[in-house]
């Protein structure tokens, strides 16, 4: 996915002369072609993340379109209080790009990890808050961040994912993609668990169970028109993503849904625990830990689904 | 007439930090009249910025801007009443306030970035951002202080308002401050250590020099409660708000200055 946000804001800045680089010193060599093409618009900005918002909020103010760039953990817990302020009390176009996001650096424990940054920047007024579910709803959802007014979150994962979609979506931020219809069951994920949730569904359909799969990438603001039709349509409707159960996609759709009248479906909320996932072991290890293989989402859903009949 | 306004509207409202406006009014009035900052321009992408770092002399702010014709009488009369703009804090929303502050340590990487804006659009525009000696506790400050120099900004102007207090205690004592302009000398900036209340001494610091690549840090030496003797140096006036005896006689003590 690094490889796609690298591709497709070079492309991105060489139709847009406002389109600013900004990296809190990661991304060796990602972005050299960037850096040659527009060497006065790529600022390595060092290890402080904290200076790069603020200086991400400075060229938006001076009428520039600055994206930053660094592994999700550091990119929102680190400086929390300069989006806040800085970004989003000012409601500034600037992109923040968090890569790795979720489990995707398992391996490197859980100051690497990002399973609350749904949560708290969900919270921000003015903030989008999306997470592409592969590299090419990334692209389409990256252009899009350059139209909005105000601040976006793109939550990306890091490199090798399964792609989803055969080409360039037609996607928007705010309206979720549905992927696949179904019947029995609504499956909204959001992020870089889009292919798992295509196993499970694959999985249940063996048990003769419809599945609607749905990339929500959107988490704030939520397309509710889809949430309510869903939500009417459907026994039992689930929500995925590699990101705590409190506060993130699942949680969002809690809040909605208690704003409701009453609604026919059940919710299911897939996430990972409230720990630290301190223990060794890749993405793959993780989600398994998790429960969130496609197989393991495919036997929660079966199970939920039985307590409900 | 700035030192009359901030005293006036810290007993009206009953807000705090008076001892901090008072000790920055030459620093803020400086800067609007070295850089011919007015309000005409106010719009034009070309035009200097003021960035106040340190909110909680929001007063100090307000007067400039009355005094340079940004806010009027009636603007001013509405400071801190419900549903007014002119918050305790500086809120964006009203032509002269640049940025909203009351957070320390966010101003001075506001204002690297918006003069590596300038710089990108080859505009003309300089940046100064206002900040308080307290405000230096913070690490983004030292972020900054880092990365200005490394981009050679020379567009970007800073003041520290070195009043020698914080909140609570003696800002050299709450950490290892001192010394201050070395410290900005070794990070790699032009600096200018003067008295704080001397115009003519900021007015030819916050002179561009030619050939300077380097971003400009001003150590200005001030006294908190500067201009009313019985404030002055004295920490109290960091919550304490005049009451209608004291009011009286630190405008004596102003207009008569």
């Amino acid at each position: 996915m690094r490889n796609a946000f690298a591709d497709e804001i070079t492309a991105l800045a060489a139709a847009d002369p406002r389109i600013v680089l900004l990296s809190g010193d990661i991304g060796n060599r990602l972005f050299d072609r960037f850096k040659a093409q527009f060497p006065d618009r790529f600022y390595n900005v060092g290890v402080a993340e904290a200076n790069m918002i603020g200086i991400a909020a400075g060229l938006a103010l001076g009428g520039m379109k600055p994206v930053t760039y660094t592994i999700a953990s550091f990119a929102v817990y680190r400086c929390y209080e300069q989006i806040r302020v800085d970004l989003c009390y000012h409601n500034l176009p600037v992109v923040m790009v968090g890569t790795g996001s979720g489990l995707a650096y398992a391996a490197n424990g859980p100051t690497h990890h990002s399973c609350e940054d749904l949560a708290v920047l969900r919270a921000l007024p003015n903030m989008t808050v999306a997470c592409p579910g592969d590299a090419w709803e990334l692209r389409g959802l990256l252009r899009d961040a350059f139209q909005q007014s105000g601040p976006v979150y793109l939550r990306i994962g890091k490199k090798g994912e399964p792609q989803v979609y055969p080409s360039l979506p037609e996607v928007r931020l705010g309206t979720a993609s549905v992927l696949r219809t179904g019947r029995d069951v609504a499956l909204l994920s959001t992020g870089t668990l889009l292919p798992e949730a295509l196993l499970a569904a694959d999985a249940l359909r063996e048990h003769g169970i419809a599945v609607e799969v749905v990339s929500l990438h959107t988490v704030k603001p939520l397309d509710e028109a889809l949430l309510m039709r869903v939500f009417r349509d459907f026994p039992l409707v689930v929500t995925l993503e590699e990101h705590g159960r409190a506060g993130g996609l699942g949680g969002a759709i809690a809040e909605w849904c208690s704003d409701q009248n009453p609604l026919r479906a059940r919710l299911l909320r897939l996430g990972t625990p409230d720990q630290f996932l301190h223990e060794a072991g890749e993405q793959e290890h993780a989600r398994e830990v998790c429960g969130l293989t496609g197989p393991q989402i495919a036997a929660s859903i079966r199970t939920r689904l039985t307590s409900i009949e | 007439m700035m030192r009359r306004w901030v005293l006036e509207m810290s007993h009206r409202a009953g807000t705090p930090h008076l001892g901090s406006s008072l000790s920055c009014i030459e620093l803020l009035a400086a800067v609007y009249q070295a850089w011919q900052v007015r309000p005409e321009q106010w719009t034009d992408p070309n035009r200097h910025r003021v960035l106040m770092s340190k909110g909680h002399a929001g007063t100090t702010l307000y007067a400039a801007l009355r005094v340079f014709g940004f806010l009027n009488d009636a603007d001013i009369a509405t400071y801190a009443q419900p549903g007014s703009l002119l918050g305790e804090h500086p809120s964006p929303g009203l032509p002269g306030i640049e940025v909203a502050s009351g957070s320390l340590g966010h101003g001075l990487n506001l204002g690297i970035g918006l003069a590596m804006a300038a710089r990108l659009q080859q505009r003309p525009s300089r940046v100064c951002v206002l900040m308080s000696d307290g405000e230096c506790n913070e690490g983004t400050v030292w972020e900054a202080a880092l990365f200005a120099p490394q981009q050679r900004l020379a567009q970007l102007f800073a003041i520290i308002d070195y009043n020698k207090w914080q909140a609570t205690g003696r800002s050299n004592e709450v950490t290892a401050l001192a010394p201050l302009a070395e410290k900005w000398t070794a990070f790699g900036w032009a600096v200018h250590e003067i008295d704080g209340h001397d115009l003519g001494a900021l007015h030819a610091a916050l002179t561009p020099v030619e050939g300077e690549h380097r971003p400009t840090m001003i150590v200005a030496h001030t006294v908190k409660g500067k201009g009313v003797s019985f404030m002055e140096d004295d920490n109290n006036w960091h919550y304490r708000v005049p009451n209608a005896d004291e009011l009286s006689r630190a405008l004596q003590e102003v207009d008569a200055a």
